[in-house]
C-alpha cells in the first residue's frame, strides 16, 4: 500500500531581495522537492548555507517562497501552503503544523507551565488538562518544578531548549518540524527527546527535522534528505 | 465558513492637501488581533480612528458585523454609533486622559461603561469595579481614589479595565503601551494578550514598536504615505519582509 505524503514539496524556489543593501539577491532554494509521509522521520542533510532552515520556514508559512508548491494534508483536504491565505496558514498552525525553532520565543512575565499549556489549549484542551501535561512533559525533560512558575527569560540556552520542545509535545500535530531540537542539550536530555520525537513517529505523526549529529540520524532511523541536490537524493538509516 | 467581523472597503481620508488614508481595504475576522505599524505619519491613528467613527472619512465602507446584523458605521445615526461605541467596542487611547474622565473616581469610571449597558444596582456595578481593578492589578482599596492621583502606567490599566469591562467584540488601541516605561509595559502587554485571549474578542493594535506588534498580533499591516504596502501573518512581515521599507522597518530595530 502506498500512503499519501503528508508534506509534498514541489520545486519550491526562495529568493531573498535585500532591498536595504543595494537589492543584493539571495538564493537560497532553487527547484527543491521532497515528501514526507505519516510514521516517517526525514532528516535535512548539507552544510550550513544549504538552505535547511529556509525550507522548514517555508513549509511552516514563515518565508513566502517565488514558486513551486507546498502541499499540507488538512484534514480531508490539501492547503498549497506556498499560495495559502494567513487565516489557511493560521489554522494549519493550530491542527495540522507544528513548528519548533531553535529559540524559544519568551514572554515576558508568562510562566513557564503557561508557554507550554498554551498551544494546546488552543487546540481546545481544558487549561487544565493543558497544564497537567504540560507539567508531565516538563518534569519528562527534567525541568523541576520549582522553574514552572518563572518566566524561562531567567533559564539556561538547554532549559529553554527543552521547555521550547515540551510545548510543542504538549500539542501534538500530524507534521512536525524540529530545528536542531538536541543542539543545546546533554546526553541524557538528548536521549529523551530523541525518544519522544520517535514517539511522535510512531503514533503516525510525519517529522522533517535537521539534525546535525549523524548519531542521532541513526538512532531515530531517520530518510536522509541531501539538501545540496534538492532533495533528489536520500540514505536511509535502516 | 465564518464571516469577517470588519470589512473595510477603499476607505480614503484627506486633511487638507494632505492624504491620511489612501484607498485602504482589509477584512477583520473574528478572534484576531491585526497589529497596523509604520512611522509617524504614515496614516496609522487616522485609519484606527475613521474605523472606530471617530473621525468621517471621505469615502469608503467600513461595514461591522454587530450582534443584531450588519451594519455600515457612517451610515449610522449618532446615537446609535454612540452605542456600538459604548457596548461592542472599546477604544484605548494612547494617552490615558484621554480615555477617562479624571475628575471621577476610579471605581466610577468602570462603573460608567456597565450603567450604559444598563446595570442598575449599585452593589452589583461596585463588585465587577472591584473585580476589574484586580484583574489590572491595581490595588483594590483605590477603588474611590480619582485616577489623577495614579501613576502612568496605572491609569493606562484603569484605561483598559475601563473599556474591557463590558466585555467588547472588537477594541481599538492606538499605542497602547506608548510612553511607558518598559517592566510596566510588560506587565501591561501580558494583561492585554492574557484578556484577549480568555474573553476571544478580535482588536486592532496601531503601533510603531514591532516588539509589542510581535507579541500581540496574529496578523499585520504595514503603512508608508497613507497606503497599505504589505500584509500577512506577523511571523512573515517580520522574518521575511518584501517591501523595501518593511525590510527598513524591521533592520532597524536595535538588538537588546
Amino acid at each position: 500500500m502506498t500512503r499519501k505524503p503528508v508534506l509534498s514539496v514541489e520545486q519550491i524556489d526562495k529568493q531573498f531581495v535585500l532591498h536595504t543593501q543595494n537589492g543584493a539577491i539571495l538564493d537560497v532554494l532553487r527547484g527543491t522537492s521532497l515528501a514526507v509521509s505519516a510514521v516517517e522521520i526525514a532528516a535535512l542533510c548539507g552544510p550550513s548555507g544549504a538552505g535547511k532552515s529556509s525550507l522548514l520556514k517555508a513549509v511552516y508559512g514563515t518565508y513566502r517562497v517565488n514558486g513551486g508548491r507546498i502541499l499540507v494534508r488538512h484534514g480531508d483536504d490539501t492547503i498549497d501552503v506556498a499560495t495559502a491565505a494567513p487565516r489557511t496558514i493560521s489554522a494549519l498552525r493550530r491542527n495540522t503544523i507544528g513548528y519548533v525553532s531553535q529559540f524559544l520565543r519568551v514572554i515576558p512575565r508568562v510562566p513557564a507551565l503557561d508557554i507550554v499549556a498554551d498551544p494546546a489549549i488552543e487546540q481546545g484542551v481544558t487549561p487544565d488538562d493543558a497544564r497537567a501535561r504540560a507539567a508531565d512533559l516538563l518534569r519528562r525533560l527534567r525541568i523541576p518544578d520549582s522553574l514552572f512558575k518563572l518566566s524561562p527569560s531567567t533559564f539556561s540556552g538547554g532549559e529553554q531548549q527543552r521547555v521550547n520542545i515540551a510545548r510543542a509535545m504538549a500539542a501534538p500535530r500530524p507534521l512536525m518540524l524540529f530545528d536542531e531540537p538536541t543542539a543545546s542539550l546533554d546526553p541524557e536530555n538528548r536521549a529523551t527527546v530523541l525518544q519522544m520525537i520517535a514517539g511522535l513517529r510512531d503514533s503516525g505523526t510525519a517529522v522533517l527535522g535537521i539534525f546535525h549529529d549523524p548519531a542521532d540520524r541513526k538512532t531515530l532511523g531517520a530518510r536522509d534528505i541531501d539538501m545540496t541536490t534538492c532533495g533528489r537524493e536520500e540514505t536511509v538509516h535502516a | 465558513m465564518t464571516t469577517p467581523l470588519l470589512s473595510v472597503s477603499s476607505l480614503n481620508k484627506r486633511f487638507g492637501t494632505t492624504i491620511a488614508c489612501d484607498d485602504i481595504s482589509f477584512d477583520l475576522w473574528p478572534g484576531e488581533v491585526l497589529g497596523i505599524v509604520g512611522e509617524s505619519g504614515s496614516g496609522k491613528t487616522t485609519l484606527l480612528r475613521s474605523i472606530a467613527g471617530l473621525i468621517e472619512p471621505d469615502s469608503g465602507e467600513i461595514n461591522y458585523r454587530a450582534t443584531g446584523g450588519e451594519v455600515d458605521v457612517h451610515l449610522m445615526s449618532e446615537p446609535e454609533l454612540r452605542r456600538l461605541q459604548r457596548t461592542e467596542w472599546a477604544f484605548v487611547h494612547q494617552h490615558p486622559r484621554d480615555g477617562l474622565r479624571l475628575n471621577v473616581s476610579a471605581g466610577a469610571n468602570i462603573g460608567e461603561r456597565l450603567m450604559a449597558n444598563n446595570w442598575r444596582h449599585y452593589a452589583d456595578i461596585r463588585t465587577e469595579a472591584l473585580k476589574w481593578l484586580a484583574a489590572v492589578e491595581i490595588d483594590e482599596a483605590r477603588i474611590d481614589d480619582l485616577p489623577r492621583t495614579f501613576s502612568g502606567g496605572m491609569q493606562q490599566r484603569l484605561q483598559i479595565a475601563r473599556n474591557l469591562v463590558t466585555s467588547p467584540r472588537l477594541v481599538f488601541m492606538d499605542e497602547p503601551t506608548g510612553g511607558l516605561d518598559v517592566s510596566v509595559q510588560a506587565r501591561l502587554l501580558d494583561l492585554i494578550r492574557s484578556l484577549v485571549r480568555d474573553l476571544g474578542l478580535s482588536a486592532i493594535v496601531v503601533t510603531h514598536d514591532l516588539a509589542v506588534a510581535r507579541l500581540l498580533s496574529t496578523r499585520l499591516m504595514v503603512m508608508k504615505d497613507a497606503r497599505v504596502i504589505e500584509q500577512g501573518l506577523t511571523d512573515q512581515v517580520l522574518e521575511d519582509p518584501q517591501a523595501a521599507y518593511s525590510q527598513l522597518l524591521v533592520s532597524s530595530v536595535l538588538q537588546v
